[in-house]
């Protein structure tokens, strides 16, 4: 009798074993920069786009349960690393999302790498996180320092602006783009006649903008992102730098950033993104969502909150693939064997270093009187093709790409 | 001109002449901190938030109602001051007689749900504010371009630092004040309204603070950050004037200012640290202070 029970009872758990198979269970953790210089260009809109992926995604895939997590790491490596571990030891993340400053980037990959998650790098910019420091587990969406410096760069000399003076964020992600940017400069011609360094999150940039009107560089090339950029425009206008002759790059500049400084101190400024909210149908019907869920009246998405969407959206696709989220360089190696397809890129596909390639665009902010609605910020000048946007495989010193 | 270090004497000339203005920021804030800390022995912490709400009061005149920066300038610090006045009815007179740590914790908690609920509504990518027109260009001095807005911030912090010291040092109402700092209860046996004279000394402290934010406001990023960046240098700064001293608020400010710009230009790496590093070797050469009373 009870031999007939035990096996009655193996029997019932065998049928509702194979019943269940399917569930998968994925959880995201977004870890960005929820208050300070970064939080308008990421912050809580990344984790929305976060959580329309997932719900987006759920929708389709009814088997696959996704949830979302968000941290802030305040801009400093030790407390990224530090909410990383615990996620992933803890809490069983299974990727990480965001991530908007280099420093802290390149410090939490390696980490991920090490316990075989993901990383979905969609808000740092550094180029090194495809270059040398490159991990089989590591998506680099959006953009990068090189393709910034190269599609913004290489425009700005090929315009007349040929003798440049940078003001660079003193940390991994100002040094990198000032780096890669100077290198496009001095390719194309021109030549780089000075660099001050500033401390990240700094108000005052007066002293450094003297210093760059005595340098009398036709081109201030601003190393720099979010509120320092901001500061620095802001401030450069009352010191009579455009009224001197001399213009400002930009080298990374998010709509949220040109929102802030109104169009009468922006209007002119020139450089690459890769999302706009109105370029196209796609984005603009993305955009209205976005807004809906975001639920503050005039803000605008970044092109590192739609990298977060269309990173998770792909990474989700590729644990449907696999069936299961618990090896990350086998998620991160089907996310390179698929190609990509969004309603903020558009098509692309992901490279065997780990950089994500799709279209750029040289943006010019318009003159006030252009604008004819709120949020009407941009003409496109140039589109630069995939293929051409990001750094050569081959240059970028990623052992990944020999093998 | 001539080169002084490597840096040409023009380059230099202007980097001083930016220091002073920075300065001018530092000298107001900490000349605020110096009187509630001096008359009310309360280390004010929510002071660069209530300097924030200047700036912001100044900000949402001007979208609500249209008025600029000028009548700003005057009902900014009101408004913030009868702020402050509540919150020193509120909170911190039943704090006097505790260790200062209460009123430390107290007005730290305060600019944490300031400056929170700010960022909640406001965003931290700043808000604009333009320059007043009467103040916008400047002058070619030679060595630097001076945007007229800046000269004008040089001149307005020294009126109002000079005119709080002599106040506070050199007129009848400010010995009332120093004195009932002293002994409270003697001042009040001579018929004299201590706790009155205490919360307006408040509401004067943090209108000062919000005088400065609202002067900030065309230069500097209107954002609900911009006080938590500024109060721990100018606490610093405070360290090194000596606490309770108005005179040592308003000299080491605009002096710190200055070395901060000097620094800018031969390490600008250090800006950010180097008055701190000040206030090391000054805590350990001289405790209180380079203007302190108190041992």
């Amino acid at each position: 009798m009870r031999k007939f029970l035990g096996l009655a009872a193996l029997a019932a758990t065998l049928v509702c074993g194979t019943a269940s198979a399917q569930q998968i269970n994925v959880k995201v953790g977004v870890l960005t920069d929820m208050a300070s210089l970064y939080a308008d260009d990421t912050g809580p809109g990344s984790v929305v786009a976060a959580k329309m992926a997932a719900a987006d995604f759920m929708k389709d895939h009814p088997n696959v349960k996704v949830e979302v997590v968000s941290a802030d790491h305040q801009n400093k490596a030790d407390i990224g690393v530090q909410t990383v571990n615990q996620w992933i030891d803890v809490d069983h993340v299974d990727m990480i999302a965001d991530v908007p400053n280099s420093g802290v980037a390149l410090a939490i990959a390696p980490v991920i790498a090490q316990k075989n998650k993901v990383f979905v790098a969609s808000g740092p910019a550094s180029s090194d996180l495809t270059g040398p420091k490159c991990q089989p587990t590591t998506v680099h969406m959006t953009y990068d320092t090189w393709m910034l410096a190269n599609g913004t760069g290489k425009a700005i000399v090929k315009n007349g602006g040929d003798t440049w003076f940078f003001l660079t964020s003193d940390y991994a992600f100002g040094h990198a783009l000032a780096r890669d940017t100077s290198a496009v400069v001095k390719a194309n011609g021109g030549t780089v006649v000075g660099e001050v360094a500033h401390p990240i999150n700094t108000s005052d940039f007066s002293s450094f903008l003297l210093q760059a009107q005595q340098s009398k560089a036709k081109i201030i090339g601003l190393a720099n992102a979010g509120g320092d950029t901001i500061n620095a425009i802001k401030q450069g206008a009352e010191f009579g730098i455009i009224a001197g002759g001399q213009k400002f790059a930009g080298l990374l500049v998010f709509a949220p950033d040109v929102a802030a400084l109104g169009l009468k101190t922006a209007q002119g400024l020139m450089f690459t993104e890769t999302f706009y909210w109105d370029l196209n149908d796609g984005t603009r019907a993305w955009t209205k969502r976005w807004d809906k869920e975001r639920n503050a009246p005039g803000k605008l998405p970044s092109m590192n909150m739609a990298g977060v969407y269309a990173g998770t959206m792909h990474y989700l696709k590729a644990v449907a693939a696999l069936g299961s989220a618990a090896d990350g360089k086998a998620v991160v190696a089907k996310m390179k064997a698929m190609p990509t397809d969004d309603p903020v890129f558009g098509k692309g596909s992901i490279r065997v270093d780990g950089r994500a390639l799709h279209p750029a665009y040289l943006f010019e902010v318009k003159k006030p009187e252009e604008s004819k609605y709120p949020g009407d910020l941009y003409n496109v000048r140039a589109t630069i093709p995939a293929d051409e946007a990001f750094r050569p495989l081959k240059d970028g010193g990623c052992p990944l790409a020999n093998g | 001109m001539f080169t002084i270090f490597g840096v040409p004497s023009g380059a230099l000339f202007g980097q001083l002449l930016i220091g002073l203005i920075n300065g001018s920021f530092y000298a107001l804030l900490s000349l605020g901190l110096a009187v509630i800390f001096g008359m009310l022995n309360i280390i004010n912490f929510s002071h660069g938030a209530q300097y924030m709400l200047g700036a912001l009061t100044a900000y949402l005149l001007l979208q609500v109602t249209g008025l600029g920066y000028w009548p700003s300038l005057i009902i900014a610090p009101i408004v913030v001051g009868l702020l402050g006045i509540a919150i020193e009815r509120f909170f911190l007179q039943w704090l006097y007689k505790l260790d200062h740590l209460y009123g430390l914790l107290l007005t730290f908690g305060l600019a944490l749900i300031i400056e929170g609920v700010s960022r909640h509504y406001f965003g931290t990518a700043g808000l604009p504010y333009t320059l007043p027109d009467s103040l916008q260009g400047g002058r070619n001095l030679g060595f630097m371009f001076l945007p007229n807005y800046r000269a004008w911030v040089i001149v307005a912090s020294l009126t109002v630092c000079l005119g709080t010291w002599f106040l506070i040092e050199r007129t009848r109402i400010g010995a009332y004040l120093r004195a009932a700092t002293e002994n409270p209860t003697l001042v009040r046996a001579f018929g004299i309204n201590v706790p009155r004279m205490i919360t307006l000394t408040y509401g004067f402290g943090v209108a000062i603070a919000a005088f400065a934010g609202v002067m900030a406001a065309p230069i500097y990023n209107v954002s609900p950050n911009m006080g938590s960046e500024l109060i721990i240098v100018v606490f610093a700064v405070v360290v090194i004037g000596g606490m309770g001293s108005i005179l040592g608020a308003i000299v080491t400010g605009f002096g710190l200012g200055v070395i901060e710009g000097l620094t800018k230009v031969f390490f600008p790496e250090a800006s950010n640290t180097v008055i701190f590093v000040i206030m090391a070797i000054v805590l350990l050469v001289r405790p209180a202070g380079l203007f302190g009373r108190r041992a």
